[in-house]
């Protein structure tokens, strides 16, 4: 047992705490959750930060070399991301292409696939989004309807994607079909890559209860796209976007990004006022911040529990459901907590005088619990952590 | 960075299980419970002959010279087979005390026995009217009279004073004060059976467990009897009793989700194993998620109390409150996995759902050590 970082990830670590010292201006670090608003301005700069990012060799460190990486290792990787989050750095715009597709691509796509994308993933050319959930298909992901058949070189696909993040703004969706109609459901899936300016596309944007319109529906009407943009091979694509998920929860469940919340937190209880003190001299307040404390602490070793468990090369398990389970409630009860501080002036939203921190608390309140049912929702992840870590029977 | 158990560490923890597996199974515990002492000492000459008594005392005192986390993985195993015994007021609490505390005779003259399982040691803190486990709760006196010193005061929750060899008790030396912390409050060596001592066990919902009432009408201690740093070495015994109790309260979480999973596996109803539902995975699930992030915390509070002493104080704080809280939580949910079973005196579930009702009191409850968290953390 040791928590020191070794002189070399601790110099790594120094370097990177330095570059984004200078390079990261005080105006661009946005709060956990700040991710949405979809300015033109702000996806330029964006995308000129991960370019940034990627000539300092911030971008992808985990791929390998000879795909643009830097074949780093996993904790330099956690390093980074961590220093990122605790400087308040704003998600990648290139995310979904860096995180999910890229990995898939490196994983499962032909040589042209990867000469193709993965270059323009990394300097945020092309921007992805994620086709997958379906009106019909939530939780259950695998009875997805959207068919795409095969006609000469072209599948012509049909149907409806829901929850889209980014669709409005993305140049390329990575896609679950359904190639195989009368194949079992999970077999007769297949990973596409779509070019949004395909024609029969229409991207219509969903207003979220925050008032923001960060995902969309998207409909496909007789869309054709060609065959080489299939991935892995016909009806292997639930094998292909199971190499992700995972990815996926993983993202969600920052531990760093819910410090960071608590820390702000602490500064709204020391700021509010309760009975004409501040309002972290009510003991009720106190014992709140404290439990809520200990459970954050409890969230950052368990991080570095599972990143030594990773360091040492176990297998992907239950740990990634617990940690998303938990982390997305708690950053959800630290919001509530602040709004309880803030009494009436907490019910106060976007465009009001008088807010607080811009009115943050109020939207990550509700943004958190956006992030409790996607991804996976609680339930789901009580599921995984019941039968793949418990080994109870699936209820059928 | 290396946030993981040695492999003397996970060999320490299986050896640990296989030996309590053979040599306490609960229907073992359950005659020890039955018993006037609460304590079997053949079970405790095993205990010694394995090292696990002396864990935290130096090897040239007859001790095995372990940490803290060493002594939690061990902790953690004696709290899945619930033994009982004074095991963390002995081995724990008092080593920890004399370790840090003691002059060289007293350590001397007690941790080679309590190493070999010939002494049993435990720690006189709590007071009424408000029995707490921290310097505001110390009210007995100890004056000097003439070369001696003598003890007044009355002391609640001392575990299993009745057969203990050495009581070590906080008293107020100098003027009763307003003194902030532990300064003031001293720690004396006393001898069991000491004239003037009465000695009377309470009953305790967690029958695994002796507490006992200590009456200290004019006792007499030789001027040998104060520990010369016990002022300082208290809070740290304290701080490794938290610790200790939130280790074998995981460990307790542990078991009792195993076996209510276990049951639920088994257990038909509508045709099915009731495992299957997700109202029971659910609640499953929900323990398990408890479990881990608790243990991780655990595992750094134990780490800390060696590695990092500046942080140890909030370190054990922080794991205490979780970890008792966790196995409240948990135990009751393993009785109610398994129905109207889990209810009887026959099932082994309210051993743990009673040890977790006793230990989350135990050196501190979860309120005060958040109040504690909320000081130390500065907020």
């Amino acid at each position: 047992m040791d928590l020191d970082l070794s002189p070399q990830d601790q110099a790594f670590r120094d370097e990177v705490r330095a570059w984004l010292k200078r390079n990261l201006p005080k105006a661009r670090r946005g709060r956990p959750g700040d991710l949405e608003a979809g300015a033109r301005e702000r996806i330029e700069w964006l995308k000129d930060w991960q370019r940034r990012l990627r000539a300092a060799g911030y971008v992808a460190m985990g791929w390998p070399k000879e795909h643009g990486g830097r074949g780093a290792s996993l904790m330099e990787q956690t390093l980074l991301n961590e220093e990122l989050v605790r400087q308040r750095a704003p998600a990648l715009i290139g995310m979904m292409g860096l995180q999910m597709v890229g990995p898939t691509l490196i994983h499962w796509g032909s040589e042209e696939q990867k000469r193709r994308f993965l270059p323009r993933i990394l300097d945020a050319e092309e921007l992805w989004c994620q086709g997958y959930s379906e009106p019909g298909s939530g939780s259950d992901l695998a009875s997805l309807k959207t068919s795409a058949l095969r006609q000469g070189d072209h599948f012509v696909v049909n149907g409806q994607k829901i929850w889209t993040s980014n669709a409005q703004i993305a140049d390329w969706m990575f896609c679950l079909v359904r190639t195989d109609p009368a194949a079992p459901k999970h077999q007769g899936i297949s990973y596409l890559l779509i070019d949004m300016k395909t024609p029969g596309i229409t991207v219509r944007p969903l207003v979220q209860m925050t008032k923001d319109a960060g995902f969309n529906e998207v409909f496909f009407d007789d869309a054709r796209v060609p065959v080489e943009n299939l991935v892995g091979g016909e009806g292997n694509g639930w094998a292909v976007a199971n190499t992700t998920l995972m990815h996926e929860r993983n993202m969600l469940g920052s531990t760093i990004g819910t410090q960071n919340l608590f820390e702000g937190l602490l500064r709204v209880a020391r700021a509010t006022l309760r009975n004409g003190r501040p309002a972290t001299q009510d003991p009720a307040v106190r014992r709140r911040l404290a439990a809520l404390h200990v459970q954050v602490e409890a969230m950052r070793y368990h991080a570095y529990r599972n990143l030594t468990a990773n360091l040492r090369g176990r297998k992907p398990g239950i740990e990634a459901s617990i940690t998303k389970l938990v982390t997305c409630e708690l950053n959800h009860q630290i919001a509530a907590a602040a709004l309880d501080l803030l009494g009436p002036i907490g019910s106060l939203y976007r465009g009001s005088k008088h807010l607080v921190d811009e009115g943050f608390w109020l939207y990550e309140l509700m943004f958190s619990l956006g992030l409790v049912i996607g991804g996976g929702t609680a339930q789901i992840q009580k599921n995984i952590i019941a039968q793949r870590g418990l080994g109870l029977p699936r209820a059928h | 960075m290396d946030f993981a158990l040695s492999d003397e560490q996970e060999q320490l923890r299986s050896q640990a299980r296989e030996l309590l597996a053979r040599e306490c199974p609960t229907a073992r515990v359950r005659k020890i419970m039955e018993s006037g002492s609460g304590h079997d000492s053949d079970l405790w000459r095993g205990f010694a002959e394995a090292g696990w008594l002396g864990v935290l005392v130096p090897e040239e005192l007859g001790g095995s010279g372990l940490g803290l986390l060493d002594a939690a993985v061990l902790l953690g195993e004696l709290g899945r087979a619930v033994v009982p015994g004074p095991f963390v007021v002995s081995s724990i609490g008092a080593v920890v005390a004399l370790r840090e505390g003691g002059a060289k005779a007293q350590q001397k003259a007690w941790l080679p026995r309590i190493a070999a399982g010939e002494a049993v040691a435990t720690l006189a803190l709590a007071e009424p009217p408000e029995p707490r486990f921290d310097a505001a709760g110390v009210a007995a006196r100890a004056r000097a009279a003439g070369a001696s010193t003598r003890l007044d005061g009355r002391k609640l929750f001392v575990e299993y004073a009745q057969l203990a060899d050495l009581v070590l008790v906080a008293a107020r030396s100098g003027r009763p004060g307003r003194a902030a912390g532990w300064d003031g409050v001293e720690l004396f060596a006393l001898p069991a059976r000491a004239p003037g001592l009465e000695v009377e066990p309470l009953v305790s919902v967690d029958e695994t467990r002796r507490p006992c009432e200590l009456r200290l009408a004019g006792v007499r201690l030789p001027a040998g009897a104060k520990l010369p740093r016990g002022s300082k070495a208290l809070q740290r015994a304290v701080d490794a009793c938290a610790v200790a109790i939130a280790a074998e309260s995981l460990g307790g979480a542990e078991r009792a989700l195993e076996d209510a999973v276990a049951y639920v596996k088994v257990r038909q109803q509508f045709g099915r194993p009731v495992g299957s539902f997700q109202a029971v995975q659910h609640m499953a699930a929900d323990a398990a998620a408890a479990i881990e992030p608790a243990r991780s915390l655990l595992w750094y509070a134990a780490w800390a109390f060696d590695a990092r002493p500046a942080e140890a104080s909030l370190a054990a704080s922080m794991a205490k409150a979780q970890c008792a809280d966790v196995y409240r939580k948990v135990s009751r949910t393993a009785i109610e996995m398994q129905g109207g079973i889990g209810f009887t005196w026959e099932n082994d579930m309210h051993l743990f759902f009673k040890r977790a009702l006793a230990n989350a009191s135990a050196f501190g409850d979860v309120e005060q050590h958040q109040d504690r968290v909320a000081d130390l953390a500065g907020f």
